[in-house]
């Protein structure tokens, strides 16, 4: 328990981190440190976006699968961490 | 009968004679055939002529033994025959004789004929049958009569059918083989109901067919092996084709229907989100994914490896790259060509809201004994502000008229048409243009004025032939007995969201427009004044003014009519030094919230103020902000800077406090106090970027300050060859300012660039330049507008370069003023060391001192 805070608490620390949230498998926010309506929102597009993503690859190559994926925007940059029951999104503005 | 007979006979003696016509070889004496009427359709009859002897012979005299009635007789074969035997060739008979002796019968019918029928009085019939049927049918006679004539004359006469018996033939048997015929006999029903019951509502009900016995008789179909062939073998040709379909679709088109659906996202219970908070599954995904995260964060700590190289190397040379397209361009100037004394500008405001408007305040050019000297000179010539509008150089739009030489004035930033101006003695002046307001609002180009705009020489200027031009009366002056003694150097609109008492603590805004100035003059006070009417204390005074008061011209408004000769301060702060040496004389001040006049700011401001409000002009009812409760504000900085006559930058409050001892209301001690300028400071402005970064400028230096940091300026730079007299922060770049030099100069520094020297130095003009003001009509058009001594207005176009920032430009400012902040702290704590240092290197020295003393000594 304090072990996943402590893990969300060093990522959330890093330099121009503006948010981070774990997502179930269904895309239901269980921790994040951003507002309800902006979690939810971010969830629920990510988790759809991350499905597509892994399907692609497997389609490719069945034995591939997805292990990161970076979606970089002219204002921050959105990392998404996927697993096979959860996902890590973490929003980072690179550029200061 | 009987000379039809005698005919016949004759007849047939004639036929001989006619048959030996027939013949070519014919002699009447011969054996010849008889001639017969075989040409007329009867070969029986053979045409005689009897002579009246024969007739007596044979007794077929005409008309007594032949008759009508009896045109014929017989006679004997045998008298004939003995005829010829008496009479030879001389008989009648003769011709026919062959036919006599071949006659089989005994008598020979001899007819009369009278019509000559057949040619001769007399034929003969020579047949048996012929004479049969002469005497059995005397039809056939008819017929042949009506054979003759050709023409039938009798009418038919209409015998009904007699109706017979039918004899059948046998076609009964096939018509009774094809009739339809009912087989069986029919069967009736008679079917009857009440008559109650007829069109009775019926009422249907469902059964099910199986639940119901007997409710129906199902037929069912079973393979019938009689009727199954086994096919054993089959002939079919095949083809491959390709199929195609064709298929169409339509929709159907329904009205459309406006349909709203409304969702909620799936979330979990707080108690959910702890107890998967701890499932071990998320600890082993955090452990996993973490690591590969944070390898991504701090690649993009590291470097953005998604920068456009080109495009930042770009804007970067946008700076102060080529010296060609630096330069300030002159873009107009005006001057008053009517007035004829010498005059300066003091000061130079833009419209806030109007395109290409601009104010001046202008003064005479004389130091303070010529003033007394000229006095009398003075008053008869107005003081003036002068709109001048880019449209016209030559007349200005409007002129305010003030009482006396006007050295500060700003438009008020909720009502552009509310003017507050400094004058020299003290008072200050309030101009209300609303009458006015649309004179400059639609001030068009030449227009009326005569297109041959030629210079005049100015003693041919009539003062009446600008009769465009108005003079406008100020509406109200302050009191000059309360208000300041010495010129004012400086006014300000207090904005509006906050307004003060006369304890100088500051309460929420009631009114919503800006209805307090603050003012610092020449006798080492800076007051606050209130624009709305206060509650008179004392009715008393009140009503000496009203008898004293000077009848006001019909065309001035009456805004601020409460406030004329009456208007007292709200609260008076005096700087003293102390008791013993002078007071400080503020030159200029800058609050903590200045309006610094944006113009994207104050078009919102004028706008929403508009809206509102409404039609009421919340400036001609000031007394109901007054009704509003007074609403104190926390935490409100109350400092502010001063910068003083002898170079001094005083930062201090204008709370007042209540001294313990007296009782009285004393203003507060500054906080710091800086002599950096060798002469009178004479801008003192917040940048516009940044609320607590100073600019002061005075003597022959220029200082920046950063409210808050007391150890002394930011940046302060070396002196000048030229004295500076006026200056301006830019208004879209942050690290770049104007000044004004005494010799017509105007320097531009750009702090990125270089701090130690201005970046480009431009002459305007040749004499001291009184005041800059830069302004920003849109991105691309930003204008300065300066203002020199001797009385012109110059308006020049900053380029491209100088109006617009670089990217970083805000950034990089600030690093540059933390750097420096930093600088000063270290250069503080270097004081401290430096001080540790030297104090050390004391004690060593006496230590030496003291050692060598000490070593001296031989004992």
């Amino acid at each position: 328990m304090a072990e996943v805070e402590e893990t969300l608490k060093r990522i959330q620390t890093h330099k121009g981190v503006i948010g981070t949230m774990v997502v179930n498998a269904e895309g239901i926010p269980i921790r994040t440190t951003l507002d309800n309506s902006t979690t939810v929102q971010y969830a629920g597009l990510l988790h759809q976006l991350t499905m597509k993503a892994r399907s692609t690859v497997r389609d490719i190559d069945p034995q591939n699968d997805l292990t990161f994926l970076r979606i970089r925007s002219k204002k921050h940059e959105i990392m998404v961490a996927p697993d096979k029951e959860y996902l890590l999104i973490v929003i980072q503005n690179p550029c200061e | 009968m009987a000379s039809k007979l005698q005919k016949r006979k004759s007849s047939s003696g004639q036929k001989t004679s006619k048959r030996g016509k027939n013949r070519p070889t014919l002699t009447v004496g011969e054996e010849e055939e008889p001639t017969n009427m075989e040409s007329l359709g009867h070969p029986e009859i053979y045409p005689v002529v009897l002579t009246t002897k024969t007739q007596e012979i044979f007794n077929c005299r005409i008309d007594e033994d032949i008759t009508d009635e009896q045109p014929y007789k017989l006679i004997k074969k045998e008298d004939i025959l003995a005829d010829f035997q008496n009479r030879a060739a001389v008989s009648d008979f003769y011709p026919v004789k062959k036919v006599i002796q071949e006659y089989p019968g005994d008598e020979i019918l001899l007819v009369y004929d009278k019509d000559f029928k057949y040619g001769l009085n007399f034929y003969l019939v020579g047949t048996e049958e012929g004479k049969e049927n002469y005497l059995n049918a005397p039809e056939i006679p008819e017929e042949q009569e009506e054979y003759k004539e050709h023409i039938p004359e009798e009418i038919c006469i209409y015998k009904a059918p007699i109706s017979k018996p039918w004899v059948s033939l046998g076609s009964e048997k096939e018509i009774e083989e094809e009739s339809v015929k009912e087989s069986t006999k029919k069967i009736t029903y008679m079917i009857s109901r009440k008559r109650h019951q007829f069109g009775a509502p019926i009422k249907f009900s469902d059964q099910n067919a199986s639940s119901v016995k007997d409710a129906y008789i199902e037929c069912t179909a079973y393979p019938d092996k009689n009727f199954t062939l086994r096919q054993l073998e089959k002939d079919i040709g095949m083809q491959v084709v390709p199929e195609v379909k064709d298929i169409s679709t339509q929709t159907r088109w329904t009205y459309p229907k406006n349909a709203i659906t409304q969702y909620h996202p799936r979330e979990f219970s707080e108690e959910e989100k702890e107890t998967l908070g701890q499932a071990k599954s998320l600890t082993d995904f955090l452990n996993n994914v973490s690591i590969s995260v944070e390898i991504a964060l701090q690649q993009n700590e590291i470097m953005n490896t998604f920068i456009d190289d080109w495009k930042c190397l770009a804007e970067e040379e946008g700076t102060f790259g080529d010296k060609t397209d630096t330069h300030l361009k002159e873009y107009q100037s005006f001057t008053d060509l009517h007035n004829l004394t010498e005059k300066m500008i003091t000061c130079v405001s833009w419209h806030p809201v109007i395109y290409g408007l601009i104010a001046v305040s202008v003064a005479v050019r004389l130091s303070f004994e010529d003033r007394v000297h000229f006095s009398g000179k003075l008053l008869l010539q107005p003081s003036l502000i002068l709109f001048w509008s880019f449209s016209d150089p030559i007349h200005p739009q409007l002129m305010l008229e003030s009482p006396d030489d006007i050295f500060c004035f700003k438009f008020c930033p909720s009502d552009p048409n509310i003017i507050a101006g400094g004058c020299i003695n003290g008072q200050i002046v309030m101009w209300d243009i609303t009458a006015h307001a649309d004179r400059i609002e639609n001030i068009k180009t030449g227009g009326s004025r005569s297109k041959k705009v030629t210079l005049k020489p100015m003693f041919l200027l009539e003062p009446d032939s600008n009769k465009e031009a108005m003079y406008i009366r100020h509406c109200a002056v302050s009191s000059i007995e309360n208000g300041h003694k010495h010129v004012i150097t400086d006014i300000h609109w207090l904005p509006d969201t906050f307004e003060i008492n006369r304890m100088g603590t500051v309460f929420e805004n009631r009114s919503g427009i800006c209805c307090q100035l603050v003012t610092c003059s020449a006798d080492c006070t800076i007051c606050f004044w209130d624009i709305r009417p206060q509650k008179a204390l004392t009715p008393q005074p009140t009503e000496k003014k009203k008898e004293e008061s000077i009848e006001i011209p019909f065309d001035v408004p009456s805004t601020f009519l409460h406030l004329d000769l009456a208007w007292k301060p709200l609260s008076k702060i005096r700087l003293s030094k102390g008791e013993t040496s002078l007071d400080h004389c503020p030159t200029k001040i800058s609050l903590s919230e200045d309006h610094l006049q944006y113009k994207a700011q104050d078009k919102m401001l004028a706008q929403s103020k508009a809206a509102k409000v409404g039609d009421m002009n919340p400036y001609q009812n000031l007394e109901g902000g007054l009704a509003n409760h007074l609403k104190p504000r926390e935490d409100f900085c109350t400092k502010f800077f001063v910068g003083t006559e002898e170079g001094e930058v005083i930062y201090t409050d204008w709370k007042m406090e209540r001294d313990s001892e007296t009782g009285r209301l004393m203003t507060k001690k500054p906080v710091s106090l800086y002599t950096v300028h060798d002469g009178a400071v004479h801008t003192v402005q917040r940048s516009p970027f940044y609320k607590d970064i100073i600019l002061t400028i005075g003597g022959w230096n220029v200082a920046i300050w950063k409210e808050g940091v007391m150890t002394g300026p930011l940046l302060q730079t070396s002196c000048a060859p030229k004295r500076y007299t006026s200056g301006h922060w830019s208004l879209t770049r942050p690290g770049v300012f104007y000044i004004g030099r005494e010799d017509g100069y105007i320097d531009i520094w750009d702090l990125l660039e270089k701090t130690h020297e201005p970046a480009l130095s431009q002459n305007i003009c040749i004499t001291m330049i009184t005041c800059i003001k830069p302004w920003t009509f849109s991105a691309k058009q930003q204008f300065i507008a300066v203002a020199d001594y001797y009385g012109t207005l110059h308006i020049l176009e900053i380029p491209w370069t100088l109006s617009h920032p670089s990217a970083n430009e805000v950034l990089s400012m600030n690093y540059y003023f933390e750097r420096e902040v930093k600088h000063l702290e270290y250069v503080d704590q270097r004081k401290k060391i430096r001080e540790q240092e030297k104090k050390e290197m004391q004690l060593e020295m006496e230590k030496k001192k003291a050692g060598i003393h000490l070593k001296r000594r031989p004992s």
